[in-house]
């Protein structure tokens, strides 16, 4: 019995932390827009949250890029199309693994910067003080981090995907001696901007919204003190890659399945 | 217990609890405008809590909080911005923001709240700045600061828009005694000269005794007593003496409520 009543209790709390982070969401966005105060704090925000993640995304792309080249070569060349392995590595990262992989890499180098800055601002109480100034902090400190990061995931993840291709290319084409008109030609033929590229852009967004909107909240709503920052720095790369694979299989089936 | 001609913030039977542990007891607290009044008390007891129910960053579990006459708890949120422009508040830890520098920190609610011309926020930061001793610190970053410059800094900050009333959080912890005597004479010359209504929260007795116009002491959710500083060394409660004369045994627990401590100890050689 007591089991039961620690799960419900659990599942109330999930459910009540789930409600405040939508309150949170709606009354950081929904409020008169006051462009001239917000730009140039969103501006700073697309500088920590998107351009300082480019060395991460750039490399990493790059060797997944690779490595699909590899792999895909050594399976297709016992069947004797090497010539599609163009069409392999596009595919794969245009639908799967740039949102996801640039998701993940994002909730671990941004959302946890995130949770921890906003955190250890609410710790030192400046939070407080912003309120006490007459600045809803919602709108000041949310708002701005979420917008950009909302923004930035999609566009982080085009260039995975667009360094992730010249990866390929550079395996495929200039160590394993594919003929370079057909990996390009083929992959041409094959990635269809409608199914693909604007599928997996969907699927970016999706991820950036979710999260962003995990890290900023997780944050907010910490207890003020080192080992709850530290609670909720791992609250946000747990509960994001979670989202960001469980979600993407849903999306996937959605998208690509016969649903 | 006095009473005042004016009263600028009426606390009706607040009652807030943390969890099961209840801070406030259904207690009964008036600000007189233009007076500067502490609030004293062992700590833990809740004086930080009580000017952020003041604030309106907390909600009371049941009363009321009027600041001339409107309820805090009940407002909507804008409304409660609307309040807040007119008061100013000094945290326990500064509370600066970390990101901008001293001089940004303090021409932040400027910037905010009006439209003034930067050569104007200029002259205002460095005059703030310059009362608080601190001119010269402007262009440092809040890391810089040590912690009792840093608090004097976000006093500039508090009293940037010449707020109708100001509440300070242990404004004197960890101050050198000249910056003591320094912020001692601010805070009284704010007053007087402006108008201000000051609310600080202390447990240095001496200085606040010195200062404050009328104080009253918290203690066990409670107010314990109230009056101004002749009034209450004359009080011959046991509980009052001990806390003014600053003994740690008395009627005024110095321990956060536990179990016995005998018991205590004796459980760990089971
Ligand atoms: N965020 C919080 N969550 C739970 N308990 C708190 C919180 N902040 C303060 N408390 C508790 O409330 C009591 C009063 O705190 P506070 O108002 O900061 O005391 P002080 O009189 O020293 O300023 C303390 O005993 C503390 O344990
Ligand atoms: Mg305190």
């Amino acid at each position: 019995m007591d089991q039961l009543a620690l799960l419900g209790r659990k599942g109330l709390d999930k459910l009540a932390a789930f409600g405040r982070a939508g309150m949170i969401l709606f009354q950081s966005l929904v409020a008169k827009p006051q462009p001239l105060v917000m730009f140039p704090l969103f501006v700073k925000q697309i500088y920590f949250i998107g351009v300082l993640s480019l060395i991460i995304i750039v490399v990493s792309g790059l060797f997944i890029g690779m490595v699909l080249g590899l792999q895909g070569y050594t399976i297709l060349v016992d069947y004797g199309s090497e010539q599609a392995v163009g069409q392999m590595v596009a595919l794969s990262l245009v639908r799967e693994l740039a949102p996801v992989v640039t998701a993940l890499l994002f909730a671990g180098r941004a959302g946890s910067a995130l949770t921890a800055e906003i955190g250890l601002m609410k710790a030192t109480e400046q939070l407080s003080s912003l309120e006490m100034i007459g600045v809803d902090p919602l709108r000041r400190i949310i708002a701005p981090r979420f917008w950009a990061g909302f923004i930035c995931l999609p566009i982080l993840s085009a260039i995975f995907a667009i360094v992730g291709v010249y990866g390929g290319s550079i395996v495929s084409i200039d160590w394993l001696g594919i003929y370079d008109g057909s990996f390009w030609a083929n992959m041409q033929n094959s990635v269809n901007f409608y199914d693909d590229v604007l599928n997996g852009l969907i699927k970016a967004v999706v991820f950036g919204f979710v999260v962003t909107w995990i890290a900023v909240f997780q944050g907010y709503d910490c207890i003020p003190t080192s080992e709850g920052i530290s609670q909720a720095t791992t609250k946000t790369v747990v509960y994001s890659s979670l989202a960001v694979l469980g979600l993407d299989f849903i999306l996937t089936a959605v998208m690509f399945g016969e649903l | 217990m006095t009473q005042f001609d004016d009263v600028v913030i009426d606390i009706q039977k607040l009652s807030f609890s943390r969890g099961d542990r209840p801070i406030y007891n259904e207690v009964d607290i008036k600000i007189p405008r233009g007076k500067i009044t502490a609030i004293m008390g062992p700590s833990g007891t809740g004086k930080t809590t009580l000017l952020k129910l003041i604030g309106g960053q907390l909600k009371p579990d049941s009363g009321s909080i009027l600041v001339d006459s409107k309820n805090i708890p009940a407002l909507s949120r804008s409304d409660l911005f609307g309040v807040r422009e007119r008061m100013g508040m000094l945290f326990q830890s500064g509370a600066l923001f970390t990101d901008i520098s001293v001089f940004e920190n303090v021409a932040f609610p400027i910037r905010v709240h009006t439209d003034l011309l930067e050569d104007m926020i200029r002259d205002v930061v460095l005059m703030k700045l310059h009362a608080v001793g601190l001119r010269g610190a402007h262009d440092l970053m809040p890391s810089e600061l040590s912690g009792g410059m840093a608090r004097r800094v976000a006093l500039a900050r508090a009293i940037a828009l010449d707020p109708d009333i100001v509440m300070y959080d242990e404004p004197f912890t960890g101050q050198d005694p000249i910056a003591m005597g320094v912020l001692v004479n601010l805070i009284r010359r704010l007053n007087h000269s402006l108008g201000h209504t000051s609310i600080i929260v202390s447990h240095d007795i001496q200085e606040t005794l010195g200062i404050a116009d009328y104080i009253y002491i918290i203690a066990d959710s409670k107010v314990i007593a109230s009056g101004t500083p002749e009034e209450l060394s004359r009080v011959e409660s046991e509980q009052v003496k001990q806390f003014i004369q600053g003994l740690p045994d008395g009627p005024v627990p110095f321990h956060f409520p536990a179990n016995d401590y005998e018991d205590d100890l004796l459980k760990g050689n089971r």
